[in-house]
């Protein structure tokens, strides 16, 4: 555990009881692919693609514990990951650099650095999302 | 819901009725923003947002979604009960400027 600096301002806490970071910007990572149930800010799209870390956010309450009126302690760390458009979006139109960055929680997040599965594909069936 | 396939998005304008300006400042309210004791989390409104169920979600509006959501919650937390609920609908519905509508 470590106390950590979040970065909203205002009349709300900016440091909470966090969880250790475990990524450093320009590591790559993979989504978790799995689909509990509950409230999770993880959009379903992006489960189970490969992204970079771009950066580290802070680290703040779990929303998936707020959302059953709990504290959401020990907070965890959130970056923002990006990835590539098409690598995202199998008949993505746009330039093959484009890029879509989304902020995760890393506990939704598995390290590939030097791991021998950082060239495998993506599940080739994602989660989708419940109709 | 969330993350299905949508067809295209249209961009319009439109104004805010004040019955749903009211819901947004209840929310901001009732997430203590303003100073007053929290009452409920965004992650609240947006699980119980989420269980609403699709097919009266998307005959909601966007601030229906809201009150519905906001109402769920205040009964989750036992701010209210749905008894108290339902009985003030009961006298809201009995307003004489409620009779006049009908």
């Amino acid at each position: 555990m470590q106390e950590v600096a979040g970065s909203a301002g205002g009349q709300y806490p900016t440091s909470y009881r966090a969880v250790a970071r475990r990524f450093a910007p320009g590591e790559r990572v993979r989504v978790r692919a799995t689909a509990p149930l509950g409230h999770i800010r993880t959009p379903f799209y992006i489960r189970g693609h490969v992204g970079v870390i771009e950066r580290y956010c802070g680290a703040f309450p779990n929303p998936e514990e707020l959302a059953q009126m709990r504290d959401g302690l020990p907070a965890q760390p959130l970056y923002r990951v990006r990835f590539l458009q098409t690598e995202v979006w199998p008949d993505y139109a746009g330039e093959a650099n484009d890029t879509i960055d989304i902020e995760i929680f890393q506990h939704w997040l598995e390290g590939l650095k030097g791991g021998a599965d950082e060239t495998s594909p993506p599940p080739s069936d994602p989660p989708r999302a419940r109709p | 819901m969330g993350g299905l396939p949508a067809d295209r998005v249209v961009p319009s304008e439109h104004d805010t009725a004040e019955w749903e300006r009211r819901v947004d400042a209840l929310m901001t309210l009732l997430s203590g923003v303003k100073g007053g004791p929290p009452r409920m989390t965004v992650d609240e409104l947006r699980k119980n947002i989420e269980a609403i169920g699709p097919e009266a979600y998307d005959k909601m509006s966007y601030y229906e979604r809201w009150v519905t959501s906001i109402t769920q919650t205040m009964i989750q937390r036992g701010i209210i009960t749905t008894d108290e609920l339902g009985q003030k609908m009961e006298a809201v519905r009995a307003r004489p400027e409620a009779k006049c509508k009908k």
